[in-house]
């Protein structure tokens, strides 16, 4: 435990650097996802397309994955940006299927009725068609968000500062208590994130929470 | 050695040397297999009781979901290292961490599929003069058994992309590709390692996704 | 001080999202930071507050080991009224080299043998003496190397007290004559280096297989070898865990293993005046001296900031 309190600006400082890196893949995997999804909902073979992809996405390993990436993209392998754009990747495995999903469930008579009132493409989208796909898209990214957070603890093993940087020191001192800070503070960002995006889901979908707590 | 690392990669694994002996493939990828079916066996030995538990009476939901959720967001390679620190190198301490991650998604999948039941099926069974218990087997797995092995696929495909660490803390499988290359910059050997990895994860993912749509009760609609 | 640079480090790096977050961080860490050295609060990393124009930039790699003996240099710099700006725990050698050789660091230990490597696969081992001047050929322009430590920080072939006693092994070669399967507790890449299972073979006859614990040789390595999983380990010879455990380095009468002493890979930057002042703390840092830091980082799990200045002004340097 002393060694926690001695570093507790080591674990700050190494806190934020990993909400620098997890927090642009969360949201870019959120928002770029609604585009792709409404893309692959246009065609049957493009949604079989993105189905399969995720799935081999999701089945790379993160490390080699960091490691290659920047040969490809051209970032340095200690680069956060590297990590941001792999984390945004796997984010988008996660999340497009889900976001595709979300928008088959809501019922094409609803948008029929939309339509019929008057609502543009556009506004029948934002006002009607995301709202309805919330509580689903929420969700989605609630996973997107446990699972980013986690992973970049990987980049630890690289030397790209963030909590896994913890793991990787405490080993080699042999720091217990080191390594278990990393654990807890990793996994209390990412309750704190969930946690977040719950109450703000509560807070744009009011209606979301009733039929939830109205539940057998 | 070919300049561009994932035509290396490929090379690497054409050649024919490298399928055989105690390091290779082979070994290396029923070694991984090993893992990832122990890890996700134990993890269900402990985790689908839990759930039908939960899904059959509604008792303790809320503690299950935020377990699930606790187990979710704890980074595996910090599981990995924490626990070799305490109990020393081998496979104890991947396993651990490997049960520790598939654990979530199968509670989900077994509570979830016990709840799946439509509810007046289930006062019909009740109603006929079914045991709770003959409810569970008779009616309930049966009607969700395919969400119960969607739980199991679910484990499956993240403890098989997760399980080269195991060679992060002296055990065996594909990871010791992975981290061979990495250590000594042959990244055609890290690629090659991260390619069987990815086969691997599809073939298990198909054959897991056929059980699930096999499983699948008849009249209903299979995911 | 080390907080400092790390937080510093971030903040370059990560730019203006990093900022608010960094500064985010520090307001919860400051009842808990120590006082500044004079290489302090230069806000968000600007380097123009030092003697000599623009901050020495010192990197370390990812080994605490190395951060200590990095940070030794830092605050050796400072003393001589030179800003320094530290980057410390930088993944690997692949990584920093490009950096040292753009100019982005300035200063980063390293040893002997293994930075020879990294700029000739084909070296063969030699003296320290020997790698030094070959080293001095190899490196890329605008990079040289100052003199070396007597401190060493090499691979090793380290087996339990027992199991030497009980087989009569004093060095290397003497596990020929060992009649049971022998297994090495190392890093994977250890199956590769030239001093590994097909150096052992080749120079003493050795017979011996790898398990891969990733910890560079540290307390799971240690752990291991000492549970009996596996009969010998490469931990390096700079470990405290040697001493404690009562551990046998087995001698390398044929010189298998590279040298690995301490030296420091510079750039332009470093002129006469900064090169003083690091070569000075070479001259003191002994074999011993390296194992005692490394003890109170492992041991006494003290910060890098700390070891440096204690060690430092017990030596007389600042």
């Amino acid at each position: 435990m002393s060694w926690v309190l001695d570093n507790l600006d080591v674990i700050a400082g190494y806190t934020g650097a990993h909400l620098v890196q997890a927090l642009p893949p969360i949201l870019l995997a959120f928002v770029l996802s609604l585009p792709l999804a409404k893309l692959a909902n246009s065609r049957g073979w493009l949604r079989t397309g993105v189905t399969t992809t995720s799935g081999l996405m999701y089945a790379i390993p993160s490390l080699p994955l960091f490691v290659l990436l920047p040969g490809l993209i051209g970032t340095g392998v200690r680069s956060p940006l590297n990590i941001v754009v792999a984390l945004t990747l796997y984010g988008l495995a996660l999340m497009v299927p889900t976001a595709s999903d979300g928008f088959r469930s809501v019922s094409r008579d609803v948008l029929g009725s939309a339509t019929a009132q008057g609502y543009a493409p556009a506004a029948r989208f934002l006002a009607v068609e995301l709202p309805l796909a919330g509580p689903v898209l929420l969700g989605g990214v609630r996973v997107v968000a446990v699972s980013t957070i986690s992973l970049v603890t990987v980049g630890g093993v690289l030397g790209v500062p963030s909590l896994g940087m913890l793991f990787v020191d405490g080993v080699r001192r042999g720091i217990v208590a080191e390594i278990a800070a990393g654990v807890v503070a990793t996994a209390a960002l990412a309750l704190l994130t969930d946690a977040l995006l719950v109450m703000l889901g509560r807070l744009l979908m009011p209606w979301h929470r009733g039929r939830e707590a109205g539940r057998p | 050695m070919n300049e561009n690392p994932f035509l290396g990669a490929l090379d690497w694994l054409a050649d024919p040397m490298r399928w055989s002996g105690p390091s290779g493939i082979p070994v290396r990828t029923a070694e991984h297999l090993g893992y990832t079916a122990l890890g996700v066996l134990v993890a269900a030995l402990i985790a689908v009781p839990v759930g039908l538990y939960v899904g059959h009476t509604g008792r303790f939901k809320g503690l299950a979901v935020g377990a699930a959720g606790v187990a979710r967001a704890l980074p595996t390679l910090g599981l990995v290292t924490l626990f070799a620190l305490l109990v020393g190198i081998g496979l104890t301490a991947p396993l651990l961490a490997f049960v520790t991650l598939a654990i979530p998604s199968l509670l989900a999948g077994a509570y979830s599929a016990v709840e799946s039941a439509d509810p007046a099926t289930v006062d019909a069974a009740r109603a006929q003069g079914m045991t709770e218990w003959q409810i569970l087997t008779r009616v309930e797995i049966p009607l969700g058994m395919s969400l119960l092995v969607g739980g199991v696929r679910g484990a499956t495909v993240q403890v098989v992309a997760t399980a080269m660490l195991a060679a992060y803390v002296g055990s065996g499988g594909l990871g010791r590709y992975i981290f061979q290359g990495l250590g000594s910059q042959d990244y055609p050997q890290m690629i090659a390692g991260s390619l069987l990895v990815i086969v691997l994860a599809l073939v298990l993912d198909l054959a897991l996704l056929l059980l699930q749509r096999l499983t699948a009760p008849r009249g209903t609609v299979a995911p | 001080m080390s907080i400092h640079s790390t937080r510093r480090h971030l903040l370059g790096v990560l730019g203006a999202g990093g900022l608010a977050l960094g500064a985010a961080a520090c307001g919860s860490s400051d009842p808990f930071e120590e006082e500044d050295g004079s290489g302090g609060d230069s806000g968000s990393g600007s380097s123009d507050g030092g003697g000599s124009g623009a901050a020495i930039a010192i990197g370390s790699q990812a080994y605490y080991s190395n951060e200590i003996i990095a940070e030794l240099f830092a605050q050796a710099l400072e003393a001589e009224g030179l800003t320094v700006d530290r980057q410390y725990q930088i993944g690997q050698r692949e990584v920093y080299m490009p950096e040292l050789e753009s100019g982005a660091l300035d200063v980063l230990p390293e040893y002997l043998g293994n930075l020879l490597q990294h700029y000739d696969s084909e070296a063969v081992s030699a003296t320290p003496e020997e790698v030094h001047s070959a080293l001095a050929e190899a490196l890329p322009d605008g990079l040289r190397v100052l003199d070396f430590a007597e401190a060493t920080d090499q691979d090793s072939y380290t087996t339990t007290a027992d199991f030497a006693s009980a087989h009569s092994l004093t060095a290397i070669g003497d596990l020929a004559g060992v009649d049971e399967d022998l297994t090495i507790a190392a890093n994977s890449e250890f199956e590769v280096r030239p001093y590994g299972p097909d150096g052992a073979k080749e120079v003493y006859g050795v017979d011996v297989s790898v398990v891969p614990v990733e910890d560079s040789g540290g307390p799971l390595t240690v752990q291991a070898l000492v549970d009996g999983d596996v009969q010998l380990a490469d931990i390096y010879t700079s470990d405290p865990a040697i001493a404690e455990n009562d551990l046998v380095v087995l001698e390398d009468p044929e010189s298998m293993i590279l040298p690995q002493n301490v030296v420091p890979v510079v750039s332009e930057k470093i002129d006469e005046a900064a090169a003083d002042a690091i070569d000075a703390v070479l001259a003191e840092l002994s074999a011993d001296d390296l194992v005692e830091l490394n003890r109170r980082s492992t041991v006494e799990q003290q910060s890098s900031a700390d070891i440096a200045s204690a060690w430092l002004s017990e030596k007389g340097l600042v």
